[in-house]
């Protein structure tokens, strides 16, 4: 944001601007930008997602639409989608059904307004940013059950109650393992926790000491559950519950479900990144090699490489069974990620 | 909540429905509905001359059309005491134990995809294609192939079909160790199958479970071993049985890995088979006219799913005045109400996939 500020400075006139206005403006076109990226990161990734499970398949993927490895394959079926027909159940919940969407939407678009993609490219730099995360993403939560209630159908029901069930228990291993990252930091700041992290890979914190690395793989897992990857995609489990919480959508709607499961994975990979791996950090510090790489670049690469590993999770693994969520994680990772609050704390004092 | 699982429904392998009554996650009940593709085999069998019938037995078990076809000529054979020579009789025991390999690579990979992981499934299918290229070039279909003919086959092999099928032997072993690595071994398959969906071997008897499912169950019993036909008594192979590895005997996982094992066992019995391959005609013993003495006959082959049996009464006319189909699945499907009850949603899948069930021949 301060940066798009500056910017905007070279607009004659912008001084004498209301001071309203000039904290609007820049703000909402940083949001724009992010926005913008989302989008086409999504795209990005919804491609990528289709390569990887090709590849792991022994299969090629798509190859056709846009000539090179079919990288407009999404752009097509994103046409499609806005061309579809908009169905509405008549049995459904009109004004719920409709709604649910872009509740499931927000709630992963409004945590990005925190994520330091940069040294200076972040929307705002909030000083209870991690927390905010944390709670910005549950709201799409309350966007699932919304569906799963108003698409009357009993497979959407299940859906949108084992998805609650599931990103609420899984929540909470995963806030505790930041838990132990804000500790080192002294910070919930984003941008303050990944300064803390500069200087090469030995400073990042998840090799800073084996706690918090174990609190990255509890992270990595409960990251997992909560954006309904397999092994934890209950909530859409295709062989029990046909498509879960989004059976009976189609067209846009549905579109916008998929953005906001991607833009929620791409979500966890970046909290992950700015976390654990050093955010935009070098890799080698100054002294060894040269820093040629700019910040964002490498909190891409990162943060791909993360995707990457869900994507290889994703299409090895098969899915755990309802009961089995739930044992793993209040018996395995809730004690787990305790213990590891106490040794981070210990050793950070 | 009564939930109406089917008949379209990504997992239920076909058109069958389910009734769940469930209570939360758990199913108290779960009532199987068959005969939505019902198309009257049987009687269509009562108005067709005898080697017409082929093409329909094909469409019962559309993923092991050749076992299918091979029970009904046997059966005919029998009955009309034909006996044919020793180039058909192998060729029959190649088609039908490559039929068994890729009808066993569709309930492993269809099974992966149950539990949740899709990249078997395509492994499968990727193995399962070269199978069906053999085929294809053998007879001219991929999967109805109505190559078993009365007293023989429709085509003699293509030359170098024996060393195709022997590149493929070699290669596709070692992918059933991949497989394993990927499926088998994994940690979550083994808690999501291993406690889920226990058929007791006196259960599996009593309801007349047949083939892997009565094997998982622990019960060695196999048709080609115990009641040989076509010679299989000279072949060298284990009856693959499930040895409750990981939890009570007679669970899915144990259904699951009999057709792994059996896959390999069938592989041992094709080489063998390649092997005593002599030069001869397939067309030797076929009659002129198919009309066998007025009688009745009962032939039982051990097909990838089961026991099949063939009931074929003749009046001694060029059709058949009765023909009745033993269909394993549809045996299977019975044990299924008392298997599943108590079982959790996601359960009700697994049971329903270790039991492989193809809804054309339930309903034939």
């Amino acid at each position: 944001m301060e940066s798009v500020a500056r910017i905007l400075q070279w607009i004659p006139k912008y001084d004498q601007l209301p001071e309203l206005a000039r904290i609007a403006i820049p703000l909402l076109i940083s949001c724009l930008l992010v926005f913008a990226l989302l989008a086409l990161m999504v795209l990005f990734l919804v491609w990528l997602e289709r390569k990887v499970s090709a590849h792991v398949q022994d299969r090629l993927g798509p190859m056709v639409v846009g000539g090179w490895h079919g990288w407009a394959q999404t752009l097509a079926d994103a046409l499609k989608l806005l061309l579809k027909e908009d169905i509405v159940p008549a049995s459904a919940d009109r004004m719920l059904f409709k709604t649910a969407p872009f509740v499931v939407f927000l709630g992963a678009f409004t945590a990005y307004v925190v994520v330091p993609f940069g040294a200076s490219s972040f929307v705002t730099d909030l000083n209870i940013g991690i927390l905010y995360i944390v709670a910005a993403s549950s709201l799409s939560v309350v966007g699932i059950i919304m569906a799963g209630w108003a698409s009357n159908n009993k497979y959407s029901l299940y859906g949108g109650m084992r998805a609650a069930a599931q990103i609420i228990s899984y929540e909470i291993p995963a806030a505790m393992s930041i838990m132990t990252v804000v500790i080192y930091a002294g910070s919930l700041s984003m941008v303050d926790i990944v300064n803390a992290q500069k200087g090469g890979i030995q400073n990042w914190f998840i090799f800073r000491n084996p706690f918090i690395f174990l609190g990255f793989i509890i992270y990595f897992i409960a990251s997992l559950a909560e954006v309904n990857r397999t092994p934890f995609d209950i909530p859409e489990a295709e062989s029990e519950l046909v498509a879960g919480f989004h059976t009976e959508y189609s067209g846009m709607r549905f579109a916008f479900f998929f953005l906001a499961e991607y833009a929620n994975m791409y979500l966890v990979a970046a909290v992950a990144t700015a976390l654990f791996l050093g955010g935009w950090t070098q890799v080698l510090p100054a002294s060894v090699a040269p820093q040629f790489l700019p910040g964002p670049i490498l909190f891409l690469l990162k943060s791909l490489a993360l995707i990457f590993l869900q994507m290889w999770v994703r299409w090895s693994l098969p899915r755990l069974r309802v009961d089995q969520l739930m044992y793993l994680s209040w018996k395995i990772l809730l004690p787990i990620s305790l213990v590891l609050i106490l040794g981070a704390g210990w050793l950070a004092v | 909540m009564t939930l109406n699982m089917g008949p379209q429904h990504p997992s239920t392998h076909g058109v069958l429905r389910l009734e769940l009554k469930t209570d939360g996650e758990i199913v108290a009940d779960a009532i199987p509905h068959i005969g939505y593709l019902h198309r009257c085999f049987e009687k269509h069998a009562e108005n067709i001359e005898y080697p017409g019938v082929i093409p329909f037995t094909d469409r019962m078990d559309y993923c092991a059309a050749m076992n299918m076809e091979l029970g009904y000529v046997l059966a005919i054979e029998k009955l009309m005491d034909i006996r044919i020579n020793n180039r058909v009789r192998c060729l029959r025991i190649i088609m039908a134990e490559l039929g068994r390999i890729a009808s066993h690579l569709i309930a492993a990979g269809t099974y992966g995809n149950d539990i949740g992981s899709f990249t078997p499934f395509l492994w499968c299918f990727r193995d399962r294609e070269t199978i069906l290229d053999l085929f294809e070039e053998t007879c001219g279909a991929r999967l109805l192939y109505n190559y078993n003919w009365i007293g023989g086959l429709m085509y003699d092999v293509k030359p170098g079909f024996e060393k195709k099928v022997l590149e493929f032997l070699d290669y596709f072993e070692p992918q059933v160790d991949n497989l394993n690595r990927l499926l088998s071994d994994n940690v979550i398959f083994i808690r999501r199958t291993a406690h889920v969906g226990i058929l007791p071997p006196e259960l599996a008897i009593s309801y007349g479970v047949t083939g892997p499912n009565l094997r998982g169950s622990g019960v060695a019993f196999d048709v080609r071993r115990d009641e040989p036909y076509l010679g299989y008594e000279d072949f060298d192979f284990d009856v693959a049985v499930g040895k409750a590895d990981y939890g009570p005997l007679g669970s899915c996982w144990d259904r699951y890995m009999v057709r792994i094992r059996e896959v390999r066992e069938s592989c041992k019995i094709v080489r063998q088979a390649i092997a005593r391959l002599t030069p001869g005609d397939v067309h030797e013993s076929v009659p002129k006219r198919v009309k066998p003495p007025a009688g009745e006959i009962y032939m039982r082959t051990e097909c990838p799913r089961g026991e099949l049996g063939y009931y074929i009464v003749s009046d001694g006319s060029t059709k058949p005045y009765r023909v009745k189909v033993k269909s394993p699945c549809f045996t299977v499907m019975s044990a299924f109400r008392e298997v599943s009850r108590g079982a959790m949603i996601a359960d009700i899948i697994a049971i329903l996939g270790s039991f492989d069930i193809v809804l054309g021949e339930i309903d034939r």
